[in-house]
């Protein structure tokens, strides 16, 4: 019989693997990635002397759990690194690994492609210099590097902060974060936040420590721009009194929240609906991540949900599964992780509202604003479409007629400000303005794998 | 609600209804056009773009020719641009097969009018350099041209619009019939509408408006396989094509090159959609990588098809109805109505004015199914059942 697949070895693809390696199955796992570990508990480069406990702070223990356990099923597993999902048809996964084109079939899915940035565009945001969130933490994880030596981290993320503190912690002093959720907001927020007391208290912990350390921490902020002759020099923002500020600064980490990674789920024909708390389309599942026959969500990519959601949720889905298969295992395990994931969903959706996607910025971007980095398509350049006569007030047709989406990351980082500007501009609520289609491949194909098919 | 009346209904906001109510419009005649979803967002937005004249059905030159000489003035008529290129096109022959297949098309095309260059091995090697050596032959046609699919429909609809066609979008004719003194067309969302003449310019879903008025025809819906690689250098100029058709290429100013090939695959179910299945989008990267190696580092950034009406004989349908006056049919394109889309609204212009046209479109009269047709020998090589 064909193996169960699972793509992606984030904390929610480890977490299945780990759970059906436990119960006996041996499931193949790819992932892009080169090593286990996904966004959250990024794997630490091993050559440099990185301490986990300054990295991950109270996550640590978790962070060198999860890497424990997933090394041990190693014999256990087929784990390929390095390997992308660039299709899924008809019960197969395409798969790319060394510039080569594969297949895989399975007997089971289970879907765990974590998420990425959300970025909203402001202007200057294209300036070397300007990183997204994810990759600011990257080059710290990865390489042991900053992206700058005055870094900014601007935008509205639970993530900010804590990039912010990491950065902090490993020397970096000249920093400032700029948050761009109105203090009043966060505060509405919190009842939200019960679902998940620990979770909200880290939150509070990170303000805390960065205090401390003496980081700024500007709330409630506009971003005006992001300026500089060759690269980044200063952001300019106004401060929720009004007042006009600048910061001198050589670089900048940027990110509005995350966005789930949704194309496979898609390509793997889901069901999608519009989360009006997260501002983004989710694939349908159930309470167990099941989207369809032998079908499986989990983690990031199937709803924001952060880490231990991811783990909780990884384990669920495999639980599940092996259940649909006709192996059953105890009904109270898969209870209770039904239950952390509904909490921690719970949890994060109030945490949309804490740190909030500024979606009304779409509409004071200038006209000359790039939106779209691949296709160097403007905010203006959207408007116009969209208002011309017959302009199309659906992002696919935007897409269409401007080539907003149209390039190599295939609308991963110009999608949502696409959708708000379209929506602003049309005038149409955020859900009737559709959701750009998914179309294989996932990330770009070399043609030559096509003559090395195996 | 009161039934709205209007000289002609056309069904389809595609190009084909594009240019009717355009060629009306322009005539100063009250036209309307249904469309369910969104103009051109169908076929007409999602194909090749090829205005290719080589190698067409014999039958349909004169109505290919009229079409072009119409694209090549169009973007001067309606003040927009839509990316027309007189890029022309090269016919690529790589075995014996293609190279009998590349003379056939030639003499054909010839016959024509059109002016077609034969290219041996090494006049090819000098003038596109990039190909691959193992190209027998070629044939270049300078007259063939592209268009941008995104941008066309648009281009004429609006044009319409400003000659003052009515234009409905979200607006699904669920049924339709002749009440004796006029059509009576009903909408989802929009009441009744009552004209004159009705054009069923549907599309792949133009049969069940034919339908409607007891005209059964064997159309189903498909499309090639297409994807396009990330922007390059820009190099090449013509639009090119092996004859098998299994691979069709060209490279847009922006600089991705652009790609599709038979075997077609079949619509779903819902007739929404059509899928790419990947391995014939692998066996589309191969092929482009054998006849033009430059590109085998070349990424390909995204797959797409369309649902496009196909008949067996691999021609459309286009004139008056055969049962019901006042009814006039252009759909089921068989995957060339791109080209012939201004040449079909110029003639169905015709016949709703003047009830004749010059250019001769009897082979492609709905009745020809009553008999019942031949397959086209390019019907079994074209399509594969996955
Ligand atoms: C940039 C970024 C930084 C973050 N930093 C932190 C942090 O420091 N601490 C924290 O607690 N949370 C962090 N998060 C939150 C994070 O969402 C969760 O902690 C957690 O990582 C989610 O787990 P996951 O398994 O769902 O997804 P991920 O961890 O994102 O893992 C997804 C995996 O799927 C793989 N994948 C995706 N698509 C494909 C494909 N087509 N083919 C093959 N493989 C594929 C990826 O390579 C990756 O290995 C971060 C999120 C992002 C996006
Ligand atoms: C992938 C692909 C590549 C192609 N490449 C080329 C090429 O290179 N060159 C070429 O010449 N041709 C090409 N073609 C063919 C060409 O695109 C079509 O023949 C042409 O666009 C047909 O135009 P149309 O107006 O008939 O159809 P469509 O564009 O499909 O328009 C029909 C419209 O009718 C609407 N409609 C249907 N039913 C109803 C209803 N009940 N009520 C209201 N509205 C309705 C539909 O929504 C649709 O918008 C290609 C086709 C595909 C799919």
């Amino acid at each position: 019989m064909a193996p169960i697949l699972i793509v992606g070895s984030g904390p929610a693809g480890m977490s299945a693997a780990i759970a059906l390696a436990r119960r006996g199955v041996r499931p193949v796992v790819v992932s892009d990635a080169p090593h286990a570990g996904g966004q959250g508990f990024r794997r630490l480069n091993p050559q440099m002397a990185l301490d986990a406990r300054r990295i991950y702070g109270a996550e640590a223990r978790k962070y060198e759990a999860l890497h424990r356990d997933f090394e041990a099923i190693l014999p256990q597993i087929d784990y390929r690194p390095a390997t992308l999902v660039w299709a899924i048809y008809e019960g197969k996964a395409f798969i790319l690994r060394d510039g080569q084109a594969g297949e895989i079939a399975w007997s089971g899915l289970i879907l765990a492609p974590g998420a990425t940035d959300r970025i909203m565009p402001v202007a200057g945001w294209t300036r070397p210099g300007v990183f997204s969130l994810g990759a600011a933490q990257i080059a710290l994880k990865d390489q042991g590097a900053f992206i700058g030596r005055k870094v900014v981290f601007a935008g509205s993320s639970p993530l900010l902060l804590l990039a912010a503190l990491q950065y902090r912690t490993h020397g970096a002093r000249d920093i400032a974060v700029l948050d761009t959720t109105p203090l009043g907001a966060k505060l509405r927020a919190a009842p939200g936040l019960r679902h998940s007391p620990g979770t909200a208290l880290r939150g509070l912990r990170l303000m805390r420590a960065l205090k401390r350390l003496g980081v700024p921490v500007h709330q409630g902020v506009r971003l005006e721009a992001i300026e500089g002759a060759d690269r980044v020099s200063a952001i300019r923002f106004t401060a929720p009194s009004g007042q006009e500020c600048r910061i001198a600064c050589d670089a900048v980490a940027l990110g509005h929240g995350l966005r789930a990674e949704t194309q496979l789920a898609e390509l793997a024909d889901c069901d999608f609906a519009f989360d009006a708390a997260l501002r983004q389309w989710l694939p349908v599942a159930d309470a167990d991540g099941r989207a369809g026959e032998r079908l499986y969500l989990a983690g990031d990519g199937a709803c924001i949900g952060g880490a231990d959601a991811a783990i909780a949720g990884g384990a669920l889905s495999a639980e599940a599964l092996l259940a649909e298969l006709g192996e059953p295992g105890p009904s109270a395990r898969r209870r209770r992780l039904r239950g952390t994931v509904a909490r921690l969903r719970r949890f994060q959706r109030g945490l949309a509202g804490a740190f909030r996607w500024p979606h009304e910025e779409a509409g004071r971007l200038a006209d000359t604003v790039t939106v779209c980095r691949c296709e160097m398509v403007t905010a203006g350049e959207i408007r116009t479409a969209v208002r011309a006569d017959l302009g199309p007030a659906e992002v696919n047709r935007v897409k269409a007629v401007t080539r907003c989406g149209m390039g190599r990351c295939q609308g991963r980082f110009c999608g949502p400000a696409l959708a708000e500007i379209t929506a602003e501009a049309s005038q149409s609520p955020i859900d009737a303005v559709g959701r750009l289609r998914a179309q294989a491949p996932v990330k770009p194909l070399p043609l030559s794998a096509a003559d090395t098919r195996s | 609600m009161t039934a709205r009346t209007t000289g002609t209904l056309i069904v389809g906001g595609g190009l084909i209804g594009a240019f009717t109510a355009w060629f009306l419009a322009r005539a100063g005649r009250s036209v309307t056009v249904l469309e369910k979803g969104l103009v051109g967002a169908q076929s007409s937005g999602a194909n090749f773009g090829n205005l290719r004249l080589q190698g067409r059905d014999p039958r349909q030159y004169p109505l290919s020719l009229r079409a072009q000489a119409i694209w090549e003035e169009i973007e001067a008529l309606t003040g927009e641009s839509c990316e027309y290129d007189r890029t022309g096109h090269l016919y690529l022959a790589r075995d014996e097969e293609e190279l009998a297949s590349l003379h056939r098309y030639a003499e054909i095309s010839r016959s024509a009018g059109l002016v077609v260059e034969d290219l041996d091995g090494p006049a090819l090697a000098a003038r596109f350099p990039y190909l691959d050596r193992g190209i027998l032959a070629a044939t270049f046609s300078k007259r063939d041209a592209t268009a941008n699919p995104r941008l066309a429909t648009l281009m004429v609809m609006r044009a319409a619009r400003a000659h003052g066609a009515g234009v409905l979008e979200h607006c699904e004719v669920v049924a339709a019939g002749h009440s004796g003194a006029a059509f009576e067309v009903e909408t989802r969302s929009h009441g009744l509408f009552r004209s004159e003449h009705l054009v069923n310019a549907a599309g792949a879903w133009g049969g069940e408006i034919a339908a409607q008025f007891a005209e059964e025809v064997p159309l189903f819906s498909a499309g090639p396989p297409q994807f396009v690689t990330e922007p390059l250098p820009h190099v090449i100029a013509p639009s090119m094509q092996r004859v098998s058709g299994t691979v069709i290429f060209r490279q847009i100013p922006r600089g991705n090159v652009i790609v599709a090939g038979y075997p077609r695959t079949a619509s779903d179910a819902q007739n929404l959609r059509t899928r790419v299945p990947p391995h014939k989008t692998l066996d589309g990267m191969a092929g482009l990588g054998l006849l033009a190696p430059m590109l085998r580092t070349a990424h390909v950034i995204r797959v797409w098809s369309g649902v496009e009406g196909y008949l067996p004989d691999m021609i459309p349908i286009i004139g008056p109805s055969g049962t019901q006056d006042g009814l006039f049919h252009g759909f089921g394109c068989c995957g060339h109505g791109f080209q012939i889309a201004p040449g079909v609204g110029a003639v169905l212009a015709d016949l709703i004015a003047t009830g004749r046209t010059d250019t001769p479109v009897e082979a492609f009269h709905i009745a020809r199914y009553r008999e019942g047709v031949q397959a086209n020998e390019k019907f079994a090589r074209e399509f594969d059942s996955r």
